[in-house]
């Protein structure tokens, strides 16, 4: 992986006694495309403001590129941000806004024209330059929020939820938007949202966060296929989270079931969780399948039908291609690879775990 | 239903034909015509007299001190406000309102016993054996009565404009590298604009017209034109002369209300 740009050491932060960040480290790389995603609440925007300088660990440090930033104000990081509901200055016109860190930077004319005729055309903007924001559409003025950051030639861009207020055909098209953007500029992207698919789909690094602890870190194939608690595989797609007991290695024990897994290292008669995604669960004939149940809901939703089928005393949700009506006898039945076996939370209600990396 | 429901304006309608249009009709007959009731421009013209341009140029001097004084006093303190959290700052606000809900006669009668040569506040000094400070009946009791009078005016629509500026925004500015003073000109100050013309006009209108700081606080030495007019209604009767100099002032307002409809488009007078 490329060389490490931004270190948080051990950062806590808590709002009027109530914790929202608590030791939590994080690394992030050259060029990377990082997401923090998590429920509001979790500590994902104030990681974010900490990043920009808008907000002072209670203790902790951040480190950019071997500099300890922690107690530079925001003017003098090396960082731009992109902030929710796109906070453009309503009093100039685009141009004027792309311009305004260039102007305090005492950047000639020529160049600052220069810039913003290149920001504009990156966000496919071209001509705007005398309008003023409040003309423009959401989908459009993000983008001038994102061209006014951009100029800056920032090293690292950090986005705020920045498509949260578009609707959703917009949402996509921002999505690709936004991976074309940072791969023509060759900067690290810190992005933050509560939306999985979104992180999905443009992050090369997902960190999910909860009440103030990260979960989980990595790959958005990894956080989707291998979650490593309840947490995340809920919070990542639709999944089947059920209790089981790991008999041995690469074998366990679901709702009665023995069912073949690939997981080793649980120990014996251990009891875990398993997750099981709604799309790995197969509906064959009742005698073909491991468990047999009776489908007890049918949803159309597009691309495939979404079931609930009742087996074994839990009501698997599925997703399938192929219809099977309601009260129809199906048979279960899941590969040993889609069988994602994880430790039990502590306790019931310690769902945020602090993860070490 | 349309009709019925115009029936519920009527008392409005009444109250402002009676006490708004009707008025307003008189001082354009009464300022348009001479006593035998020919049309004249002669009451208007009057404003050119040395004695009554004096008086015009002294108000518009002393308003304009006024409202600048304010408008200092209150920018920093509505700064302020707006960045505190709702909790704390209600107290405050309450604290700079709470001077209005007393009759204003009464807070002016009260400046004048403050400030006489032998009143509370020499009292005082020569208590301390600090020197006194004689400015009753000077043009600084004026400006001092209006300040006190009219800076709330300027405190609201400043906080109003000032509270309703994104945060976000004066974090982007911060983010993309401006320092405190490049923020606050460049963010701050002009964004809260409609506020500042709203104060403006809101403490520089009703210092203009003022008769009761000046005479109270003034003495009868310092004629404002406001304390002219006031003198032609009661005490020489001359209705036409009164209502001439008053379209004179009307004229001062109107430019004013101009000057706050294209820069206030948000309102930010309209609570008050």
């Amino acid at each position: 992986m490329s060389k490490e740009l931004i270190h948080l050491n051990n950062i806590s932060k808590s709002f009027d006694g109530q914790m929202v960040l608590d030791e939590l480290n994080l690394t992030i790389h050259e060029n990377e495309f990082v997401t923090l995603l998590g429920p509001s609440g979790c500590g994902k925007t104030t990681t974010l403001r900490i990043l920009g300088g808008f907000a002072t660990p209670d203790t902790g440090s951040v480190v950019f590129d071997g500099q300890d930033i922690t107690k530079l104000p925001p003017n003098l990081r090396p960082l731009n941000t992109v902030f929710q509901k796109y906070a453009l200055f309503t009093h100039m016109n685009i141009a004027e806004n792309i311009a305004f860190g260039l102007k305090i930077r005492k950047k000639s004319k020529d160049y600052i024209a220069d810039k913003i005729r290149y920001a504009l055309k990156l966000v496919n903007l071209e001509g705007y330059e005398n309008r003023m924001p409040d003309s423009l559409s959401g989908g459009q003025q993000q983008r001038i929020a994102i061209a006014r950051a951009i100029v800056n030639e920032p090293r690292v861009l950090l986005l705020d939820e920045p498509l949260g207020a578009l609707d959703l055909k917009l949402r996509q098209e921002m999505q690709y938007e936004l991976i074309r953007m940072k791969n023509e500029l060759g900067i690290t992207f810190v992005y933050v949202t509560h939306d999985q698919e979104e992180a999905l789909t443009m992050s090369d690094t997902i960190v999910v966060m909860n009440q103030g602890y990260i979960q989980q870190i990595g790959s958005p194939e990894s956080i989707y296929n291998e979650p490593e608690n309840a947490f995340v595989a809920d919070f990542i797609g639709d999944s089947n989270i059920i209790s089981a007991t790991m008999i041995e290695d690469k074998l366990v024990s679901i709702l009665g079931t023995r069912f073949a897994c690939v997981d080793t290292g649980f120990g014996h008669n251990k009891p875990v969780d398993v997750v099981i995604r709604p799309e790995d669960v197969e509906l064959v004939a009742p005698t073909e399948g491991i468990l047999t149940g009776v489908v007890s809901h049918l949803i159309f939703k597009g691309v495939h039908y979404e079931m609930e089928v009742m087996a074994g005393g839990f009501e698997w949700l599925v997703h399938s291609t192929a219809l099977h009506p309601v009260g129809e006898k199906v048979g279960i039945r899941v590969d040993p690879y889609n069988i994602q076996i994880m430790n039990k939370p502590e306790s019931e209600d310690e769902e945020a775990v602090a993860v070490d990396i | 239903m349309t009709s019925k429901r115009k029936w519920l304006s009527a008392p409005y309608t009444l109250w402002s034909l009676v006490f708004i249009i009707i008025p307003l009709c008189m001082i354009f007959y009464y300022g348009l015509t001479d006593k035998t009731g020919a049309f004249t421009l002669e009451n208007i013209t009057a404003i050119a007299t040395a004695e009554h341009a004096r008086a015009l140029r002294l108000s518009i001097l002393l308003s304009l001190i006024s409202t600048l004084i304010c408008f200092l006093l209150a920018y920093p303190l509505a700064m302020i406000l707006a960045n505190m959290k709702v909790s704390q700052h209600s107290f405050i606000i309450l604290i700079f309102i709470l001077p209005m809900w007393m009759n204003f006669l009464l807070r002016t009668l009260a400046w004048q016993t403050l400030l006489e040569k032998s009143g509370v506040i020499n009292s005082i000094l020569t208590f301390l054996h600090l020197p006194n400070i004689n400015i009753i009946n000077t043009p600084y009791a004026i400006i001092l009565g209006m300040v006190y009078n009219f800076l709330p005016f300027m405190v609201l629509p400043l906080y109003n404009a000032l509270s309703k500026i994104d945060e976000n925004v004066v974090n982007a500015a911060r983010d993309l590298g401006a320092d405190n003073l490049h923020t606050f000109f460049r963010i701050i100050l002009p964004l809260s604009v409609p506020g500042i013309i709203s104060g403006i006009s809101m403490v520089f209108v009703p210092a203009l017209t003022t008769f009761v700081i000046s005479s109270l606080l003034g003495g009868s030495k310092i004629l404002l034109i406001g304390n002219v007019i006031d003198q032609e209604f009661t005490q020489a009767s001359n209705w036409h002369l009164g209502s001439g100099l008053s379209i004179v002032l009307m004229l001062f307002i109107i430019l004013n209300m101009i000057a706050s409809a294209v820069f206030d488009k948000e309102g930010e007078g309209s609570m008050l």
